[in-house]
């Protein structure tokens, strides 16, 4: 079992024994605190999140199944030096994915030479052909990404998938912030923490940076899918604390290409869009006629270059799961660089000897749709039954092109406070990467989703994850002030 | 502000508005049916559906009429869309649609109500009901203190409208169906006189004490017509309303520099009001009034929507 086995952020290698360096008062934090006023301040978190509304739908619930994710109140803790090498190498990766996209829907010089395969892209679901020679403003596509990294030891961060098209959880990053700061003020004095409220202004930065053209005083909106999506307690926490309208496909309109939203007073110029509804939903003219979400005319206003639209339509292409794969060569191409943050091994199964290794390991790897996502249409082979890897086995020959395998990782644990008392859960991390006219901004924070399953590693909310508050450390122990 | 949030909000101060009627009118109503025998409470709860506009519905859904019947159609029915918990359900959909324009006391308010009423399944007996409604009475008064400590913008103001709107549909609706059931064709105004029965249609308009301040004297029939539409100091009346419809819309106008349809039909409708008396209108009749001040209502409500373009 991986559990066994598993670095853990607190303890290190020590199974318990010994706390890694400067992290001492975190495991005295631990060792002091009775575990039932642990118990308490996590409910005092999880009642204020109800009341607050801070809830996600289970997709097919009705209005029964809003629910809040579980918060732990245990923090996760990164060092100085481990979110410099992290933020430079997440800098370095969304540089690539921008320009691998701009690339790919222009001159495709990486198909002409012979970097990526022409059918992985062109003939991928992913692919927006309608999109082909159009060029957003300032030339970002992927102005917000989520790549979520992995860890199994003290030095190996791995990115197990790029969020290239509509990435959440953000609001998550700063709640649970929220929480902390009002429920364990102590770990604020034995840490340095940096400051993670300074991201809806910033996110509000790099958009109105991104306005198709100067002159006016742009106006931003986020577009959501409406109060019945999963994620629209996010939805309206970020247009509050950013300062701009939440609006609906139903309240803008497209005039001559123009976009407006209708409000009271008229109609109201919009510049740049913050959507959070999926490509395919986007514009009934141009994807899913049937879609009510969208707005017509929306990309024919895009394309003529009147709106922006965060994040670009087909950024998909780069968080494809057979696009990962490539991801190493990608970065070396684009930046000229070795990938600092590596990718976890990869098989892809369109290739006959990777289909062949992965059909005789499937007990031990885990298998993934290339375009799935929620932890849905995913095999983790030692956690799985016998029919359920029988399962795989015969989609898996049926139709090879759709998966990749890689190998069960022994993700990191993170102290957690259980029905048993503290118990080690494996995590992963999800930091944000803003990207604007003027480049790369991240704040130092993240998204710590945990699996709260004895020895789970899915940690997918939809799936029984919850999350932790994530501690970026201005200076590390030791280190001068 | 967008048009749909202006919306939303509207609807909020209606479906608010709506449950609350919905509750004094279950409260009142029980009270009534307590007082009387078996055919008299089956009248009081059959006239308390039409109040509530549910006559045809309740029909439909093929129960029988008794007191049980109705007041779980009136209060927890989710096939009757007027019930109390409909219209709470309708104005939570809307306070999340809208929640950035509300305050978080002003949202909570309206989702404890809504979870006040959610799970239950059944009105239980007597008792169990009204203290249902004595906590909903609660919270909509926990409403009305959250919305009075807003900021008075465009908002505030959407919302009030909505409540307005409702309110005077509400008490026409209420004096037309029990003045209806109350003088039967051919009898005298100011014939015998059932004062249990008058006295419940001050109660849901909670106007009991009202009625004495100002008139010091017996029920009469028409000075309780007088009082639910002419007195402009009683906030549930027909005059009321419609001053204070004028009044937000000219608020509203200020604001955005522009008059409307809705703001014309609105002064027309005060200004008839204000110089009308009691015994004009029952000259016209009073169904026939009050038929009329709800079909302009109902015309407000449609400028409304055509002027803030609810779409």
């Amino acid at each position: 079992m991986p559990a066994r086995s598993a670095f853990d952020e607190l303890w290190g290698t020590s199974r318990g024994r010994k706390a890694r360096a400067g992290f001492e008062p975190l495991a005295g934090w631990l060792a002091e605190t009775p575990a039932g006023e642990l118990e308490r301040r996590q409910q005092a978190a999880e009642t204020a999140f109800r009341t607050l509304g801070v809830t996600f739908n289970v997709y097919g619930g009705t209005e029964a199944a809003e629910r809040i994710i579980p918060f732990d109140i245990v923090p996760r803790i990164f060092t100085a030096r481990e979110w410099e090498q992290l933020s430079v190498g997440l800098e370095q990766r969304v540089r690539a994915i921008n320009a691998f996209i701009d690339d790919v829907y222009g001159a495709r010089r990486i198909i002409a030479d012979g970097i990526v395969p022409a059918d992985i892209i062109l003939g991928n679901p992913q692919y927006c052909v309608q999109l082909a020679g159009t060029r957003p403003p300032h030339g970002v596509y992927a102005h917000i990404c989520g790549i979520d990294m992995v860890r199994t030891g003290a030095d190996e961060f791995f990115v197990l998938e790029d969020n290239a098209r509509t990435p959440s959880g953000v609001s998550y990053m700063l709640e649970n912030r929220d929480a902390m700061l009002r429920l364990c003020p102590e770990l604020f004095g034995a840490f340095p923490v940096r400051a993670v409220d300074s991201y809806p202004e910033l996110l509000r930065d790099t958009l109105q940076s991104l306005a198709p053209r100067g002159g006016r005083d742009p106006r931003c909106v986020l577009l959501t899918p409406g109060h019945y999506n999963s994620a629209f307690y996010e939805h309206s926490f970020l247009a509050d604390n950013m300062g701009v309208e939440l609006v609906e496909g139903s309240d803008l309109e497209v005039d001559d290409d123009i976009v407006w939203m209708r409000t009271t007073d008229g109609r109201v110029r919009v510049d740049i869009i913050y959507r959070r509804i999926d490509d395919f939903f986007l514009d009934p003219l141009v994807f899913n006629p049937s879609s009510m979400l969208g707005v017509p005319g929306l990309m024919a206003a895009y394309r003529a270059g009147n709106v922006t639209l965060a994040n670009a339509p087909g950024t998909g292409i780069a968080d494809d799961k057979a696009i990962y794969s490539y991801m190493p060569e990608i970065v070396r191409y684009y930046t000229g660089e070795e990938a600092r943050l590596p990718n976890v091994e990869t098989w892809r199964c369109r290739e006959p000897g990777a289909l062949a290794y992965t059909l005789d390991n499937l007990e031990k790897l885990v298998v993934k749709l290339v375009d799935g996502s929620g932890g849905y249409g995913m095999l983790v082979g030692p956690a799985a039954s016998r029919k359920e890897i029988e399962a795989f086995r015969a989609a898996l020959k049926a139709e090879p092109h759709r998966y990749i395998s890689q190998p069960t990782l022994a993700l990191s644990t993170v102290p957690t406070l259980t029905d048993a008392g503290i118990a080690p859960r494996h995590v992963d991390f999800r930091p944000f990467v803003l990207t604007g006219a003027d480049g790369v901004t991240i704040v130092p924070g993240g998204l710590t989703r945990v699996a709260l399953r004895e020895g789970s590693l899915v940690v997918n909310s939809s799936q029984g994850g919850g999350t932790k508050d994530s501690f970026i450390l201005s200076r590390d122990p030791g280190a001068p002030r | 502000m967008l048009s749909r949030t202006a919306s939303n909000l509207y609807w909020i101060g209606r479906y608010m508005e709506r449950a609350e009627f919905t509750v004094r009118l279950v409260e009142a109503t029980i009270r009534l049916s307590s007082l009387s025998g078996d055919t008299r409470s089956q009248q009081a709860w059959r006239s308390a559906l039409a109040v509530s506009g549910a006559t045809a519905g309740f029909k439909q859904a093929g129960d029988t009429l008794s007191a049980f019947n109705a007041r779980r159609y009136l209060t927890i029915s989710e096939h009757n869309k007027g019930s109390i918990r409909s219209c709470l359900a309708a104005a939570r959909d809307n306070a999340r649609a809208a929640r950035n324009a509300l305050t978080r006391e002003a949202w909570e308010a309206i989702n404890r109500a809504w979870l006040g009423i959610r799970d239950r399944a059944s009105p239980g007996g007597t008792q169990a009901t009204l203290n249902l409604v004595e906590t909903l009475k609660a919270e909509s008064r926990g409403f009305e203190g959250a919305l009075a400590r807003m900021l008075r913008n465009d908002g505030y103001w959407f919302m009030r409208l909505g409540s307005v709107v409702e309110r005077g549909d509400n008490t026409a609706r209420l004096l037309d169906v029990k003045y209806y059931l109350l003088l039967p064709e051919g009898e005298e105004v100011g014939g015998t006189l059932d004062r249990d029965q008058w006295t419940t249609i001050l109660q849901t308009v909670s106007a009991r004490t009202a009625y004495r301040l100002i008139y010091r004297r017996g029920l009469k029939p028409w000075l309780i017509a007088d009082l639910l539409i002419f007195r402009r100091e009683l906030p549930r009346s027909l005059a009321a309303s419609a001053e204070e419809t004028v009044q937000l819309l000219g608020n509203l106008a200020d604001r955005s520099g522009r008059q409307g349809e809705a703001d014309r039909l609105a002064r027309n409708r005060a200004a008839g009001l204000a110089g009308g008396t009691i015994d004009s209108l029952f000259q016209e009749g009073l169904h026939e009034s009050l038929r009329r001040f709800i079909a302009e209502n109902g015309a407000i409500d449609r400028a409304i929507a055509r002027q803030f373009r609810f779409g």
